[in-house]
């Protein structure tokens, strides 16, 4: 009997927002240990929370981009638990009833999309950083990240394998960085995903679930979950019981292991914060907020297939990030001339060197203007395409604009007619045999010719005119 | 002059007939002759205290004085305050000093105040006798083998000898009224909202208060003026709360028209018969003024109790959480391992009553609990809110004794936890439902003081004031102890 | 009377007893419990369960960073730290 997997995920996003979640301290990342605090995040006694309502404000977006309802009152808990990192023994965070509910996102697999719901998206405030390496016995506590704003966006158990679970993952990751509701960096850990996993025999009900906890890559999600899905496959084969807990990836030893050590008892004895009255929206304010929603993914690869007439995979390839599909609409606005051209000169030529230099579209030494400036001699054939490739390795080392290049190094393609005819003459008498053939029907002599007359022209003919004029000549 | 009220020597200062250092020259040298005898101070810094009011004085001499210029005012050991220690009459705070001040206290400083010392209270305000303070008990100037109430105990007990005209307190079940009625003075529990409770060190958030501790209704009136508005780094202080005129308020001299409602739930059998004599005869003297006794109902009073025993330690068990030894706060020596830091840390850290506490609401919100104490108390507390909507109606304002008895005897009912948490039974049920109430003295039962409590609609302090001015101005019960200076 | 597990519940409040204090705190909770029991003779069937007294609206803060570099006089209370940070006993995860 075949093996089902079921795989639910809670993802950690950090919103974005300058102060934290509940006071006016810093978010930014890398500061001094506890530079960033305050009485607030640090727990101090008689303290009170205030909220950032620009971080409630980007959860609602993140909920009308999937789609979900917005709870037009929500409220905010209580979560008990003691550690170090967490100041005041309690996390404030949304449990009954959270900001946001019943949202879905379409990712692509391999015939199709598949809808993976979302159940809820909280709010809720991070904890600091407990540091152990290195150290005999004890461990350090860092609470800048104390009260930095988190939404945890929570799916239906939805996903069948790993590589669901990371479509899903990379199509929120895009979603977040679209709607600029946080950085999503997830080396600094603005994005972090836990993985709650079980497998059950076909048509069998849910197996017992474990939580995977501690991939900080998509790379590491992957192979958590694969493991994971054959640890227990293999316990139940060979008779045992999976045991509900969460284990941690070990991404060194490839391996996860039990952290039953921090499940000890627990009991998060949820109940309503008294510091916070209900958090409220009203329709209006939410209706502002989906108008200032910007261009989702699946918007922009559309309009990039219609308004520009790219195909679907160039479509997907610029609305990557906001950034490139920028990039693009930016060089298609300098070069209206042929947005195909656009897109092709973009993925193939510059995406490619920078790939090869190892630097982001961010800081590409050419912009946008200068590269729509090569595309334009490109488009008016004072260049080859192949002699344009030259201008741009160029311009990837140098200031100089196209036109520059092109003058310097003699790169203009001859366009005259009287230019290219002389050089056709010139190749027809040297070659009477193959004139004869041609015009006896032997079409195929074309190619040859025109190979002579680019020789002759040392490339800077213009190969279409060529190829016009060639035809004329050898009719006779 | 010791026993004089906080506006007699606001006009003495202002005519300048005295000066705000030879005011607080004054009470210092009370509370040096006797808070031996009262423990109604944990700290006190008199070189500070004559700081401020040498700075106060130079203040009114160059622009003139502020709502408060000069006058002394004691602050609960509950308030942080940036100078001393900040305590709560816990070990687990001994060592604690406030990197900021509680909001009122800034506004307090910023009406010219004179803040004087800290007072005794049980532990983290848990408790009605100030029996569980970390710095021993406090003791009743009426009678010093008997409490002072709690637990506000040391406020009430520094103003009713005197040590200082004025307190501040806090009250989450009665711990600004009951300590007023058993010390015989004056004590304002604002609505929940009007004070920011920023700096005040929580116990339960959603019924804490703080509020004025004098000996007459104006006085109260003049610091909770000061006290109260708006805090933008408090959410459940309230931005648009209606506005009082708290002094003019206390221009009441009768009760014509007065619609005094009084609840049958709080006037039964078990009642102290004296203090029962001294309500009826208050409500006598009240109607004698013009105001209409109107009996209603307040059907869920006896659920307030257990109701309130469930939300307050519910949420003092995560306020509490923050006493884990690692920010601030008492350490154990040589923890073995961080589980034996947080349990023998806060085992060393809080006393019994604190403990049982914390107990109690963590076993109230654990998980199978939960809904059968924690969500069914939240239910009761909005049939309390309910009763009191619907008693409104019909009357103007409640008056009903403050506490069932008078002063007990120190150790009298510290063996039994659930006997003590009893004599809170009137004091409750309005802060369960976020109302204002005063309690003032109206009576004496074997030269024990009784109090007599006023609840009044939210926002509606005025309405209290006024009542509780007008009965103050036609009665004579605010007296002054004799042990401690007062006359025979 | 309840039965309550006074060890369970002084370990989710990181509390240390001695068997002495179990003794004694054990019965006074298991009583306080029964007292609240009362509660289940109340009616409230359909009745909404409030938190705040008061309905009142969540005030806004703007994104805006106020807070200033406090550190030592924020630590000045804290039972050991150092180079800035809080010193516990090993964490063990």
């Amino acid at each position: 009997m075949s093996w089902e997997t079921v795989i639910g995920l809670e993802v950690h996003v950090q919103v974005n927002t300058k102060s934290k979640q509940f006071c006016g301290c810093s978010t930014e990342f890398g500061a001094e240990p506890n530079t960033q605090t305050c009485p607030v995040c640090l727990g101090m006694p008689g303290q009170l929370p205030v909220l950032n309502i620009e971080a409630a404000r980007k959860t609602v977006l993140t909920g009308l981009a999937i789609n979900a309802d917005i709870n037009l009152i929500s409220k905010f808990d209580r979560k008990n638990y003691f550690y170090p990192d967490l100041p005041k023994g309690y996390q404030i965070t949304q449990f009954p009833l959270p900001i946001v509910e019943h949202g879905y996102l379409d990712i692509p697999v391999n015939d199709g999309e598949k809808r993976i719901g979302v159940t809820r998206i909280h709010m809720e405030e991070d904890a600091g950083k407990s540091m152990h390496e290195g150290l005999d016995g004890v461990s350090h506590i860092d609470l800048n990240r104390s009260g930095v704003p988190l939404m945890e966006i929570v799916s239906e158990p939805d996903m069948a394998n790993a590589d669901e679970a990371i479509a899903y993952l990379k199509q929120l990751h895009q979603l977040v960085c679209f709607l600029d509701v946080s950085g999503a960096n997830m080396e600094k850990g603005q994005f972090r995903c836990d993985a709650n996993v079980s497998v059950r025999r076909s048509g069998e009900p849910l197996g017992t679930r474990t939580e995977m906890k501690n991939m900080n890559s998509f790379r590491f999600i992957k192979q958590a979950i694969e493991y994971e899905v054959n640890r227990q496959i293999e316990i139940i084969e060979n008779g045992g019981a999976v045991v509900q807990e969460s284990r941690l990836w070990d991404s060194v030893k490839n391996e996860s292991r039990s952290m039953r050590s921090k499940e000890e008892a627990h009991d998060y004895r949820y109940f309503p914060e008294p510091d916070l009255p209900p958090l409220r929206f009203t329709q209006d304010e939410v209706d502002a907020i989906r108008a200032g929603m910007p261009e989702l993914p699946g918007q922009l690869r559309k309009r990039f297939e219609t308004e520009f007439g790219l195909s679907p995979y160039d479509a997907d390839v610029l609305t990557q990030t906001r950034e490139s599909a920028a990039w693009y609409e930016s060089l298609a606005a300098a070069h209206p001339a042929d947005p195909k051209r656009c897109a092709n000169w973009m993925i193939n030529e510059l995406l490619g060197r920078l790939n090869e230099a190892g630097k982001e579209l961010a800081e590409s030494p050419v912009s946008s203007q200068r590269l729509a400036g090569l595309l334009e001699r490109v488009g008016d054939h004072t260049i080859s395409g192949k002699a344009a490739k030259d201008v741009l390795d160029i311009m990837m080392e140098s200031d100089d604009d196209a036109d520059t290049i092109i003058e310097t190094k003699g790169l203009k393609q001859v366009s005259d007619t009287g230019a290219i005819d002389a050089i056709i003459v010139d190749v027809m008498a040297a070659n009477p045999g193959q004139v004869e053939g041609y015009r006896g029907g032997k079409d195929k002599l074309l190619g040859f010719f025109v190979g002579q007359v680019m020789k002759a022209s040392r490339g800077k003919a213009n190969p279409g005119m060529v190829n016009q004029r060639l035809k004329a000549l050898l009719k006779g | 002059m010791p026993f004089s009220t906080l506006s007699k020597i606001k006009d003495r200062l202002d005519a300048g007939a005295t000066t705000a250092v030879a005011v607080a020259k004054t009470y210092l040298d009370r509370i040096a002759a006797f808070n031996g005898d009262l423990n109604a101070f944990v700290d006190i810094d008199p070189a500070h205290v004559l700081e401020q009011a040498e700075a106060s004085d130079a203040y009114r001499t160059k622009h003139g004085a502020r709502a408060l210029e000069g006058l002394p005012i004691a602050i609960k050991d509950i308030f942080c305050t940036q100078d001393g220690p900040t305590r709560c009459c816990s070990h687990i705070l001994k060592d604690f000093h406030a990197p900021y001040d509680a909001h009122v206290i800034t506004k307090l400083k910023e009406a010219g105040a004179v803040l004087v010392g800290k007072t005794n209270m049980d532990e983290f305000a848990m408790g009605s006798s100030t029996e569980t303070s970390a710095f021993g008990p406090c003791h009743n100037p009426w009678d010093i083998e008997r409490i002072p109430g709690g637990s506000s105990g040391g406020s009430a007990s520094a103003v009713a000898a005197a040590l200082v005209p004025a307190a501040l307190g806090t009250d989450t079940g009665g711990s600004i009224r009951q300590p007023a009625s058993v010390c015989g003075i004056t004590g304002l529990k604002p609505t929940y909202g009007r004070v920011s409770r920023r700096g005040i060190i929580a116990f339960a958030s959603s019924l804490d208060q703080a509020g004025p501790m004098t000996r007459t209704v104006k006085d109260a009136a003049m610091i909770a003026a000061a006290m109260s508005g708006h805090d933008s780094m408090d959410s459940t202080s309230v931005p648009d709360a209606p506005a009082v005129d708290w002094l003019g308020a206390c221009d009441k001299t009768g009760m014509k028209g007065l619609r005094i409602g009084k609840p049958k739930e709080y006037f039964v059998d078990g009642m102290d018969t004296g203090v029962r004599a001294a309500i009826d005869a208050a409500l006598a003297e009240c109607e004698a003024l013009g105001a209409e006794i109107v009996d209603i109902s307040l059907p869920h009073t006896d659920a307030a109790v257990a109701a309130y025993y469930v939300i307050a330690p519910s949420e003092a068990s995560a306020n509490l959480s923050r006493y884990d030894a690692v920010r601030f706060g008492h350490r154990c020596d040589n923890p073995d391992d961080l589980l034996d830091m947080y349990t023998r840390s806060r085992d060393e850290g809080f006393g019994k009553e604190v403990k049982r506490r914390i107990l109690t609401g963590t076993f109230a919100l654990s998980s199978g609990y939960y809904d059968a104490y924690y969500i069914k108390a939240q239910q009761v507390r909005t049939l309390i809110r309910q009763d009191f909507i619907n008693a409104f109606a019909q009357v103007d304002v409640i008056a009903t004794p403050t506490s069932p008895i008078t002063a007990f005897k120190l150790g009298e009912k510290t063996a039994d936890p659930l006997t003590m948490y009893l004599s809170d039974i009137f004091t409750i049920a309005l802060n369960l439902a976020g109302l204002p109430g005063l309690s003032q003295p109206c009576g004496f039962v074997d030269g024990l003081p009784v109090g007599l409590q006023w609840i009044a609609p939210a926002w509606r302090e005025d309405v209290i004031l006024g009542a509780a001015s007008a009965y103050e101005a036609a009665t004579d019960w605010v007296k002054a102890p004799i042990n401690f200076g007062g006359e025979a | 009377m309840m039965d309550i597990d006074i060890r369970k519940v002084a370990m989710l409040s990181r509390i240390r007893l001695t068997d002495d204090e179990a003794a004694e705190l054990g019965p006074q909770l298991s009583n306080i419990i029964g007292y609240v029991e009362q509660l289940g003779a109340v009616d409230t069937d359909g009745v909404e369960p409030i938190a705040h007294p008061h309905d009142i609206a969540m005030p806004q803060r703007l994104d805006v960073v106020t807070n200033v570099n406090r550190r030592e006089a924020l630590q000045a209370p804290a039972p050991q730290t150092e180079s800035g940070l809080y010193v516990v006993p090993k964490v063990i995860e």
